[in-house]
């Protein structure tokens, strides 16, 4: 992993929606920042001016402020745009238009204490059945290995692999308690609620290796809740689709998710 | 009134004029004791937590050894002791620090004497309010002794986690519970004491602006934390009786299906609590509001800047405060009709609180300030929260919520209102009128070495999380070094650790202030700070019954430096409106 | 002892109410939003029920109407003697007012013990809270009003023994203690037709 991604503010981003939201980020920065300056100014030349000092008596009658009104409108204008002009407009664009169904990567996440599981359709793009029965150690999330459609399914544990340029719809759910699906540089975030399957989506527009964590408070395991996230080329991701399907008995999660150790730093 | 004959009755037995006291002082001053002694506590936790995110995985020295096996497996933090200590400071922190000092301390105190009243409306109903927050309290800190410790679910107690968590869990309902109704109990004698017991000629647009402050808190607390009281007990069922109110049907914890009925919703709890937390957010800035308004007009010497403004702003604050509590729930998976909704009235609320702000700085403007320790406070409360405050807006947003949701952005967002914001409002309170309270005033200069250690402490503590947020860094992480962009920001952890323990160390100066001062501080007479409302008529501690003679309001609260007047101040219970209304047998301020 | 607090006993000119009767309709206002809560989360986690009852069937045939109608008139009935017991203290007669408040508790205690007798029924049925969120909703609904109505009784029954003393020291306010006895009364009551139909019949 490239730590040299990571500073003191945000980390490169490489979804094809994130520019909108780091865009919102800087402009509200700017704005807060522009506000505290200025006010700040005013703040410390009333506490130098107006200083208790012999002969200096406080004025009785109220200042006319005439400024204050324009500063209040001012901000009510800029909250207003950021509200309706900035804000709204890229949460309905993100959140109300998913893409196409036939163009995407359809991928079910299950979330556990303390651990991602991902589920792909393979090769035929259609999910197994499942079924919560039939969840054990070697099977999290309790996939059908005899139902026609889970054959060629492919279930990861803490691997999340997907092609870039391809957009990725992703149901999350989870068997346990609530987390919350976090990958900072998609700009993304979820929280997985129990007895619900919610949809998100992003497009990768880079290539590389990067991390899921969890952001909801789950459990003493709630911090190790990680997950690679692995960004490959289209070819990448069809060559690792092949050398990981089935047979079943090879699924690539062997060991129960509760033992699996923090990964290792690099 | 026959409060004179009552006011001889002084021989009372220790127990019932100390602890089951009926008097509103006697009450104000426990409840002000017993919270800063839980904040404290909480403060405690939160140092012991910066250990382990300064230097994950190294054994804590000393204190390691004393926590024992479970917590402190070899000196090294437990994760589940983690969680433990960052649930309970936020409940210490909210609801048996800040919200007792604030409300029961202050409230209790001074809202009495500010309006000219004997005492509370109900006295006996003022004691029993005490008397439920302190076992609720008490059992709360008792649950680190439990079978799998303290409740560490966070202060949030998210279900289906908290139902299925250790029996800490259980406790914190039940020391919910506990503070929940004395809260309600308080709030209820609050608004009667405030509306039916003012002196005469003390008109609502008379009234100190901490009344009003103190007023639409306690109506906050009234109809907001009923809701939380219904899901707590919710939570409790779902605990000891086996429902599944927050439970949906299918859960399978580690690898075992729950044997549930099924069928709960678990965001029905976080509707019920954030319906409260929010308003609980201004039930913690807005005594302390209140407070800075006091502060400020006296050490200005000058009247508020926009003292109908201030007013109309906490009332309209107190009722949107209904209506925002889902921007807590953005990444829950709402609509966007819904989140559009909650973000729109996020934005509405923060105009009130710009304008408040505004009416602070513009009473600076003209003044002839005096920079004692409590005006320093009451000082640095204006730049502190107008950090926390704008810092809001991101989060309140929900499209850069997205990113910011849940990381350090947040810690430190909040942190700014609440610590630097209120604490600070509420350290200068305790300076302000410590003298009222005990006859003596705290040292001004081990006063003032306790604001600036603080202020710059605080800022160390708290500046560098926006970074880690900005880093998307997650809240209530036991080891944030697992992550790349975790390890990115883990230096500003070091530095935010000493931040918080020099933070320790400056409330020690404070510490030795508050029982130094009670045994020599400068003794005061009735009104040391020149001040104008209606508290400094009465003795330096007033005795029972308050005031001497029955106090008559002649004019606003704040008539400081009247053209004409030989004082700078005239205050309220005075006829001639020319300084104080009696003699005073010694020298003030 | 205790300091002399104004508008004890006599109205506040604005507000036109003594303390105690500002105070219980604050308290009444936060029951309000305690039950509304309850409530809200009674609706929403039936709406969210593909079934309700869960386990099939309807409500009025799981609850015992029968039952939780006799109950109602009894809440209705003990409103009555509550405003009875009220208005013979205004009409100065103590004795009268014992016996309507003697008859208020006695109600309230069968209540009381009709709901016992519906309770253990449904736990011969094995029918805890636990069985499905129709029982932990109905529980913890009518749990709580029964508690209400035990506070209620003790409120009542020190009214009618201890507290009626004051009537000797300050009629008024003893009036003025019964009025607030009784708004909570009738609040309690009010709760019970809520709950009733929306948990019996709907």
């Amino acid at each position: 992993m490239d730590e040299t991604k990571y500073g003191w503010w945000l980390p490169v981003d490489v979804s094809t929606h994130g520019a909108k939201i780091d865009q919102l980020i800087a402009v509200l920065h700017w704005f807060m920042l522009l506000l505290f300056v200025g006010w700040g100014i005013f703040f410390v030349y009333c506490l130098w001016q107006y200083r208790a000092r012999p002969g200096h008596l406080a004025i009785y009658a109220p200042v006319k402020a005439i400024a204050t009104k324009y500063i209040e409108a001012f901000v009510v204008v800029v909250e207003v745009f950021l509200l309706f002009g900035l804000s709204t407009p890229v949460w309905l664009a993100y959140k109300s238009q998913p893409p196409d169904e036939s163009k995407a990567l359809h991928v079910r996440l299950v979330a556990e204490q303390f651990a991602w599981n991902f589920h792909y359709a393979g090769k035929d793009r259609k999910f197994g059945r499942t079924d919560l029965a039939l969840i054990g150690g070697d099977n999290p999330v309790g996939l059908d290995p005899d139902s026609a459609e889970g054959k060629d399914d492919i279930v990861t544990v803490n691997q999340f692999h997907f092609p870039v340029h391809t957009p990725v719809i992703l149901d999350i759910s989870t068997k346990d308690v609530i987390h919350s699906f976090n990958i900072p540089v998609l700009r993304v975030k979820q929280d997985t609620i129990p007895g619900q399957r919610i949809p998100v989506w992003f497009e990768a527009t880079d290539t590389g290796h990067f991390e899921l964590g969890c952001a909801q408070l789950c459990g003493l395991g709630h911090y190790r809740m990680r997950a690679d996230v692995l960004i490959d080329t289209p070819e990448d991701f069809a060559k690792w689709e092949q050398e990981n399907a089935p047979p079943p008995q090879e699924a690539p999660a062997a060991a129960a998710p509760e033992n699996h150790p923090a990964p290792e730093k690099k | 009134m026959s409060d004179h004959a009552h006011a001889e009755h002084h021989e009372m037995p220790f127990w019932r004029k100390y602890i089951f006291s009926v008097d509103h002082k006697v009450i104000g001053i426990q409840y002000a004791v017993s919270a800063l002694v839980f904040l404290l506590v909480g403060f405690s936790l939160m140092m012991i937590m910066r250990w382990q995110l300064a230097y994950p995985g190294q054994p804590l020295p000393i204190l390691g050894k004393i926590l024992g096996d479970t917590a402190m497996p070899g000196g090294v933090m437990a994760p589940e002791f983690y969680n433990q200590l960052g649930a309970m400071h936020g409940t210490i922190m909210v609801f048996m620090g800040v919200v007792p000092l604030a409300v029961g301390g202050f409230g209790n105190f001074v809202t009495p004497l500010q309006i000219g009243a004997p005492d509370m409306a109900f006295p006996r109903l003022n004691m029993i309010s005490y008397w439920a927050f302190l076992p609720g309290g008490l059992i709360m800190l008792a649950s680190f002794f439990v079978q799998g410790g303290a409740a560490q679910s966070g202060w949030t107690s998210y279900p289906p986690l908290s139902d299925i968590a250790p029996a800490g869990q259980t406790i914190w309902c039940f020391g919910m519970v506990l503070l929940i109704t004395s809260s309600l109990l308080g709030s209820i004698n609050f608004i009667v004491t405030i509306v039916q017991l003012r002196a005469k000629g003390l008109t609502y647009w008379r009234l100190p602006f901490f009344v009003h402050a103190q007023l639409v808190t306690a109506f906050l607390l009234l109809l907001a934390f009923p809701p939380l009281e219904a899901a707590t007990v919710l939570q409790l069922m779902d605990r000891l009786a086996g429902t599944s109110f927050f439970l949906p049907s299918g859960l399978v914890v580690s690898g075992e299906q729950l044997k549930i009925a099924g069928g709960g919703n678990p965001l029905l709890w976080q509707h019920l609590f954030w319906f409260l937390a929010h308003p609980e957010v201004y039930v913690l800035i807005l005594p302390a509001m209140g407070i800075v308004a006091e502060v400020i007009a006296n050490n200005t010497r000058k009247p508020l800047w926009g003292y109908r403004l201030l007013v109309y702003s906490v009332v309209f604050v107190g009722f949107m405060s209904f209506v925002v509590w889902a921007h807590h729930m953005f990444m829950t998976g709402m609509g966007t009709t819904m989140s559009t909704f909650f973000q729109t009235t996020t934005m509405i609320i923060s105009v009130p609180s710009v304008i408040i702000l505004t009416c602070f700085i513009m009473s600076l403007y003209g003044g002839a300030i005096r920079f004692t320790t409590p005006m320093l406070f009451a000082t640095a409360f204006l730049p502190m929260f107008a950090i926390g405050g704008l810092t809001g807006l991101p989060l309140g947003l929900t499209a850069s919520d997205i990113y910011l949701h849940d990381t350090f952005y947040v810690i430190a967002h909040f942190h700014y209102v609440v610590a630097p914001g209120t604490l600070f409002a509420l350290f200068a309170g305790i300076y302000y009128w410590y003298p009222k309270a005990t006859g003596r005033k705290l040292n001004e200069t081990l006063g003032k070495i306790h604001f600036w250690a603080s202020f710059v402490a605080i800022n160390f503590v708290f500046m560098p999380m926006f970074f880690q947020g900005m880093a998307g860094l997650s809240r209530r992480l036991y080891d944030p070094t697992i992550y790349a962009h975790g390890r990115g920001v883990q230096a500003l952890n070091v530095v935010i650790s000493w931040g918080a323990w020099g933070l320790g160390l400056a409330q020690l100066v404070f510490i030795v202030n508050f029982f130094l001062s009670l045994k020599s501080g400068a003794r005061v007479a009735e009104n040391p700070w020149n001040a104008t409302t209606l508290e400094w008529a009465t003795p330096s501690p007033p005795g029972h019954g308050n005031f001497l003679t029955e106090p008559v309001v002649y004019r606003e609260p704040y008539e400081y430096s009247v053209p004409g007047k030989a004082n700078d101040f005239s205050p309220q219970f005075s006829p001639e409106g020319d300084g104080p209304a009696r003699p005073q047998p010694r020298g003030g301020a | 002892m205790e300091t002399a607090i104004p508008h004890l006993v006599e109205p506040h000119p604005v507000t036109g109410i003594p303390n105690g009767k500002f105070g219980i309709w604050l308290f009444l206002a936060s029951e309000v939003m305690l039950f509304g809560a309850l409530f809200s989360s009674y609706v929403l986690i039936r709406v969210g029920a593909p079934h309700w009852p869960p386990e099939g069937g309807l409500s009025s045939e799981v609850l015992n109407v029968p039952l939780g109608t006799f109950n109602t008139a009894v809440l209705i009935t003990s409103s009555i003697t509550m405003v009875l017991a009220w208005a013979s203290c205004k009409m100065g007669s103590l004795p009268k007012f014992k016996l309507w408040m003697a008859a208020t508790v006695g109600l309230a205690l069968v209540f009381l013990v009709v709901k016992y007798f519906e309770y253990s029924d449904k736990f011969h049925h094995g029918h805890f809270p636990s069985h499905d969120n129709f029982y932990g909703i109905y529980f913890v609904l009518t749990g709580l009003h029964g508690l209400h109505i035990v506070g209620g009784i003790v409120v009542n029954t020190y009214l009618l023994t201890f507290g009626s003393k004051l009537w000797n020291v300050d009629r008024e306010w003893f009036t003025n203690r019964v009025e607030n006895a009784g708004l909570y009364w009738h609040f309690v009551d009010l709760v019970w037709i809520f709950l009733f139909p929306s948990l019996y019949l709907l």
